[in-house]
C-alpha cells in the first residue's frame, strides 16, 4: 500500500496516558490474529458473509435430507424424530444463521461505503456482533453432539411442547441459549447501524439522498431493536420454566401456552420484514443501474418501507387465526394484514416503473432482481390469500403455508441476496464473476426453486399437513412430492455451482475496474477493493445518485472532495476484547444449558450455576478491559495521488474520522 | 473518538469534537437512546406478561396481604431521589468539577444500594413469610422475574457508576485502592485499581450517557411500582 503509517499513540505525549489496558494492542492486521482482532467493517462484513454461506449450505443439506425422506410415500430413510429435528434446525438455521447474517454482511460492508463513512460508529462493538453470531451458530449446532440431539420443537417452538416434561433433553436448551446469543449479535449490530446512518453521513448526504439500501438498513435496524426484546424475554421466561420451575407457559401451574404464541409472533412477524427489507434495498440499488434510469418514486419507496416496518408490528396474530382469538381481534388483524399488502404493492409498481422504458442489461444481478420481483409477488399473493381468516383456516399448517413462505424467503430474500453478491463481489474482491456461469446458476436456481415449491401449493390445497414425516400413497400426493424433491436437488446444484464460482472468481477472476457496472452510488467511487480507510478524501455530496451525476450530470451536481488534514486519516486500533467478551457470553450460555443436566461421561447432573457465573465474570472482565483500553487509534496518510483533485482541508481539520 | 482531543483544561472544548456528527448529537448518546427504546420493549413484554396473568387469575393470590407498601414506597422514593443526585453528577461533570461529580456519584450509588437492599429484604420476606416463590404460583413467577430484571438493571447501573467513580479518583489513589482498602474484596480491588485516575473532561459525555440509563431505570420503576404494587390497592380504596 502506498500509504505511510504514523503510530501516534505508541509514543504518547506525556500529558496523555497510554490506554493500553492489560496488554499491548495487537498491531498486525493480517493473518489469523489480524482477523480475530479486526475492527474493520469490511473484514467483519466478509466474516459475516462466509459464516452465513457456510450455514446456508448446512441448512441446505438438512433441507435435502427432508426432501429425500418425502420423495416417496411411506419411506423410512430417517426416523420421525430425526425428521422433526431436521426441520427445526433447518428453519432456525436458515432464518437466524443464513439470511439474517447475509443481510448483516451487506449492512457491514456496503452501508458505510454508501454514506462515505470511514467505518461504523463503534467498530469494536461491530466485531462483538460478528463473534456472537458465529458462536451462537456453534452453540445451536453443538446440540447435535449431546444426548437427545438437536431440538425437535419447530422453529417457532410452541408451548407446551417445549416444557421440560415433553422435551426433556438439552436440545431445547441449546436452542434457547443459541438464540439468545444470536439476539445479542443482532441487537448490538442494529444499535451500531442506527448510530452510523443517522450520525456519520458524508457532508451534504441528507436523509432523502441516502441510497435505498442504506435506508432499508436503517429501517431493518429499528425493527430489530424493537422486535427482538419480545423473543428475548419469551426465551428468558421459557428458560425459567425449564430450569427454575416457573409457570410462564406450564399448563400444570396455570401458565398459558397461547402467551408464547403471542410473544413469539410479536417478534416473528417483524422478523419476516427483517428478512425481506434488506432484500428490497438491494433490489432498489440494482434495478436502476441495469435499467440506466433513476429509481422511480424514490420517496414513495422509502416511505412505504417505513410503513411496512410500522404495520409489521400490528399483524402478528394472523399467525394465530385458528386459535380462536375472538371475532373482533380476528377481524382487526385480518384487516391490518390486508392493509400491509398496499405498501408492498407500491414498491413492486415502483420497481416496474424503474425498468419501464429503461435500457435494460440482463446481467446476472439483474436476472436475480427481476426473478425476485416475480417470485416475491407470487409469495405476496398467497400471503394475501391467507390474510383472510376463513381461507387461512383451510391453509394453516398445510404445505400451502410452506409454499408461501418459501416464495417470499427464497424467491424473495435469497434471490435478492444472490443478486447483491453478484453485484458487489467486484467491489469487495476487485475481481469479476463470470456472467455466463452466473446465468447458469440463476436458471438452475429459478427452475429448481419453482419445481420444488410450486407443487406445494397444490399439496397444501389437497390437505397435506406440514411437518409430516411421511404420507400414504392413497392420498394422491406422490407425484407432487417426487417432483418437488427433484426441484430441491436442482436448486441445490445451482447453489453449489455458485459456491464453486465464487471461490474460483476470488482467486482467478478477471480484475475488476473501480466501477464495472456503470453504477450510481458512492461505494463505486472508491477502489475495488476499498483501502482500509475507505475514501482517501471526504466526499461532499450534491445529489442522490452522486456517482452517476459525476459521470453524466451537470457541473453543479458534481461531488466535491476534501483532502485529509495534516494529521492524515484517523483509524481505530484493533482489539482482542470483543472476541473475549463474546467467548464469556458463550460460556455463560453453555453453562445455562448444562445447568442441572446430565452431561456425557457423568450421566448425572454435576453443574449448578458455576459455569454461568464464570462466563458472566469473564464477560464483565472483557467489558471493563474493553473500556479501559479505549478506542485507541493511529493515523494513516494516503498517497496524495488518491486525492489529487480534492480541495485542501480547513486549517484545523483532522480530515474525517 | 480519538483521545488526542483531550489535552485541554476546558471541559466544554473537550466535548466539542464529539458533537461533530451529522445531527450534532454525540454517537454514544444516540446509541444509548436506541438502546433505551429497545429496553422499553424488554420491560413492556415483562410487564404485559405480569398484567395478563393478573387478569386471568384475579383471586389466586391477594398480594396486598403480604406487600409492605410503606417500605416499597420508601425505597421507590429513594430511587427517585437518586435520579436527582445523578442529574447533579452530570451537571458537575459538565462544569469540570470532578470532586463534586464524584460526591454526587457516590450519593447516587448509595441510594441505588438502599433500593437494592430494600428489594433483597422484600424478596426474603415474601419467600419466608408469605411463601411466594418462583414456583408457588404464576404470580410468583411473573413477579420475581419482572422485579428481578429491574433489580439487575439497577445493580448494573450501580456497577457502571462505581466504575466512573473509581476513574474519577486522583491518580495517586491507584496504589491505595490496590494495596490499602483492605476491607475491599481482592477481585474488586484488582478490577477497580486500573481505572483510578483515568477520568478526563471528555468523559463527561460517558457520565451523561450512564445518567440517561439511570434515569430510564428509575422511570421504569415508576411504571412497575404503579402496575405491580399500587393498582393492587385500588379495590381496597373502593375502586
Ligand atoms: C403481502 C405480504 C404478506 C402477507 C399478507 C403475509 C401473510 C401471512 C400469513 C397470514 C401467514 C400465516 C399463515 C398460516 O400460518 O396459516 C404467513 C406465514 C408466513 N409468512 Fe407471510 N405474508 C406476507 C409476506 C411475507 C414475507 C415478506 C415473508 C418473509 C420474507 C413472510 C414469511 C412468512 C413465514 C416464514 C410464514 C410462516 C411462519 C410459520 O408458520 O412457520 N411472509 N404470512
Ligand atoms: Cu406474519
Amino acid at each position: 500500500m502506498a500509504s505511510t503509517v504514523e503510530t501516534e499513540h505508541h509514543a504518547p505525549a506525556p500529558a496523555e496516558p497510554v490506554r493500553d489496558g492489560i496488554w499491548r494492542r495487537p498491531l498486525k492486521n493480517t493473518g489469523l490474529v489480524g482477523f480475530l482482532t479486526t475492527v474493520d467493517h469490511k473484514k467483519i462484513g466478509i466474516g459475516y458473509a462466509l459464516g452465513a454461506l457456510f450455514f446456508l449450505l448446512l441448512g441446505g443439506v438438512e433441507a435435502l435430507i427432508i426432501r429425500a425422506q418425502l420423495m416417496y410415500p411411506e419411506q423410512e430413510l430417517i426416523s420421525a424424530r430425526t425428521y422433526n429435528q431436521l426441520f427445526t434446525m433447518h428453519g432456525t438455521t436458515m432464518i437466524f444463521l443464513a439470511v439474517m447474517p447475509l443481510s448483516a454482511a451487506f449492512f457491514n460492508y456496503i452501508m458505510p461505503l454508501q454514506i462515505g463513512a470511514r467505518d461504523v460508529a463503534f467498530p469494536r462493538m461491530n466485531a462483538l456482533g460478528l463473534w456472537c453470531f458465529l458462536l451462537g451458530g456453534v452453540l445451536l449446532n453443538l446440540s447435535w453432539f449431546f444426548p437427545g440431539g438437536a431440538p425437535a420443537i419447530g422453529w417457532f417452538a410452541y408451548a407446551p411442547l417445549t416444557d421440560r416434561q415433553y422435551s426433556p433433553d438439552m436440545g431445547t436448551d441449546f436452542w434457547i441459549m443459541g438464540l439468545q446469543i444470536l439476539g445479542i449479535a443482532s441487537l448490538v449490530g442494529a444499535f451500531n447501524f442506527i448510530t452510523t446512518i443517522v450520525n456519520m453521513r458524508a457532508p451534504g448526504l441528507s436523509m432523502m439522498r441516502l441510497p435505498l439500501f442504506t435506508w432499508m438498513t436503517l429501517i431493518t435496524s429499528f425493527l430489530i431493536i424493537l422486535a427482538f426484546p419480545a423473543i428475548t424475554i419469551a426465551l428468558v421466561e421459557l428458560m425459567f420454566d425449564r430450569h427454575f420451575g416457573t409457570y410462564f407457559f406450564n399448563v400444570e401451574g396455570g401458565g398459558k401456552p397461547i402467551l408464547w404464541q403471542h410473544l413469539f409472533w410479536i417478534f416473528g412477524h417483524p422478523e419476516v420484514y427483517i428478512l425481506i427489507l434488506p432484500a428490497m434495498g438491494i433490489i432498489s440499488e440494482i434495478l436502476p443501474v441495469f435499467s440506466r434510469k433513476p429509481l422511480f418514486g424514490y420517496p414513495l419507496i422509502v416511505f412505504s418501507g417505513a410503513v411496512i416496518g410500522f404495520l409489521g408490528f400490528a399483524v402478528w396474530s394472523h399467525h394465530m387465526f385458528t386459535t380462536g382469538l375472538g371475532v373482533v381481534a380476528t377481524t382487526a388483524f385480518a384487516f391490518l394484514t390486508m392493509l400491509i399488502a398496499i405498501p408492498t404493492g407500491v414498491k413492486i409498481f415502483n420497481w416496474i416503473g424503474t425498468m419501464w422504458g429503461g435500457r435494460i442489461r440482463f446481467t446476472t444481478p439483474m436476472l436475480f432482481s427481476v426473478g425476485f420481483i416475480w417470485m416475491f409477488m407470487m409469495g405476496g399473493f398467497t400471503g394475501i390469500m391467507h390474510s383472510s381468516p376463513p381461507v387461512d383456516a383451510q391453509q394453516q399448517d398445510t404445505y400451502f403455508v410452506v409454499a408461501h413462505f418459501h416464495y417470499v424467503l427464497i424467491g424473495g430474500s435469497i434471490f435478492a441476496l444472490f443478486a447483491g453478491m453478484y453485484y458487489w463481489f467486484p467491489k469487495v474482491t476487485g475481481r469479476l464473476m463470470d456472467d455466463f456461469v452466473g446465468k447458469i446458476v440463476f436458471y438452475l436456481m429459478f427452475v429448481g426453486f419453482n419445481l420444488a415449491f410450486f407443487p406445494m401449493h397444490i399439496l397444501g390445497m389437497t390437505g397435506m399437513p406440514r411437518r409430516t414425516h411421511t404420507y400414504k400413497s392413497e392420498m394422491g400426493w406422490d407425484q407432487s412430492n417426487f417432483w418437488s424433491t427433484i426441484g430441491a436437488f436442482i436448486l441445490g446444484v445451482g447453489i453449489l455451482i455458485f459456491v464453486i464460482q465464487i471461490v474460483y472468481a476470488y482467486y482467478k477472476g478477471r480484475k475488476s475496474p473501480k466501477d464495472p457496472w456503470d453504477s450510481r452510488t458512492l461505494e463505486w467511487d472508491t477502489d475495488s477493493p476499498p483501502k482500509e480507510y475507505n475514501f482517501a478524501y471526504t466526499p461532499v455530496i450534491h445529489a442522490r445518485d452522486q456517482v452517476w451525476e459525476d459521470k453524466y450530470g451537470v457541473e453543479a451536481k458534481r461531488m466535491e472532495k476534501i483532502a485529509p488534514g495534516k494529521h492524515g486519516i484517523h483509524m481505530p486500533d484493533q482489539s482482542w476484547w470483543p472476541l473475549i467478551t463474546s467467548i464469556g457470553l458463550f460460556i455463560a450460555c453453555l453453562g445455562m444449558v448444562f445447568h442441572k443436566q446430565p452431561i456425557p461421561l457423568t450421566a448425572e447432573a454435576v453443574f449448578g450455576l458455576e459455569i454461568v457465573i464464570f462466563g458472566l465474570v469473564a464477560t464483565f472482565v472483557g467489558m471493563v478491559a474493553w473500556a479501559l483500553e479505549g478506542p485507541g487509534g493511529f493515523h494513516l496518510h494516503p498517497d496524495p495521488a488518491e486525492y489529487a483533485d480534492a480541495t485542501p482541508a480547513p486549517e484545523d481539520g483532522h480530515g474525517h474520522h | 473518538m480519538s483521545s488526542h482531543a483531550a489535552n485541554t483544561d476546558d471541559p466544554h472544548a473537550a466535548l466539542e469534537p464529539l458533537k461533530k456528527t451529522s445531527t450534532g448529537i454525540e454517537n454514544k448518546k444516540l446509541a444509548m437512546w436506541a438502546f433505551l427504546a429497545s429496553d422499553c420493549m424488554f420491560f413492556g413484554t415483562l410487564i404485559s406478561t405480569h398484567l395478563i396473568y393478573r387478569k386471568v387469575y384475579p383471586t389466586v393470590v391477594e398480594p396486598t396481604e403480604f406487600f409492605d407498601i410503606e417500605l416499597t414506597g420508601f425505597s421507590s422514593f429513594i430511587l427517585l431521589m437518586s435520579s436527582l443526585l445523578m442529574a447533579l453528577s452530570v451537571s458537575a461533570a459538565h462544569k469540570g468539577n470532578i470532586a463534586g461529580m464524584r460526591r454526587f456519584l457516590l450519593g447516587t450509588i448509595f441510594f441505588g444500594l438502599i433500593f437494592l437492599s430494600g428489594q433483597v429484604y422484600e424478596f426474603n420476606h415474601f419467600v419466608k413469610d408469605a411463601g411466594l416463590t418462583l414456583s408457588s404460583s404464576v404470580f410468583g413467577s411473573t413477579f420475581y422475574v419482572l422485579t428481578g430484571t429491574h433489580g439487575v438493571h439497577v445493580a448494573l447501573g450501580v456497577l457502571w457508576l462505581s466504575c466512573w467513580t473509581a476513574c474519577s479518583l486522583p491518580k495517586d489513589w491507584a496504589w491505595y485502592t490496590l494495596r490499602g482498602g483492605r476491607f475491599l474484596w481482592l477481585p474488586i480491588r484488582v478490577i477497580f485499581a486500573p481505572m483510578v485516575g483515568r477520568y478526563k473532561h471528555e468523559n463527561a459525555l460517558d457520565v451523561e450517557v450512564a445518567g440517561l440509563y439511570w434515569h430510564f431505570v428509575d422511570i421504569v420503576w415508576i411504571v412497575i411500582f404503579t402496575a405491580v404494587y399500587l393498582v393492587e390497592y385500588l379495590p381496597i380504596l373502593g375502586f
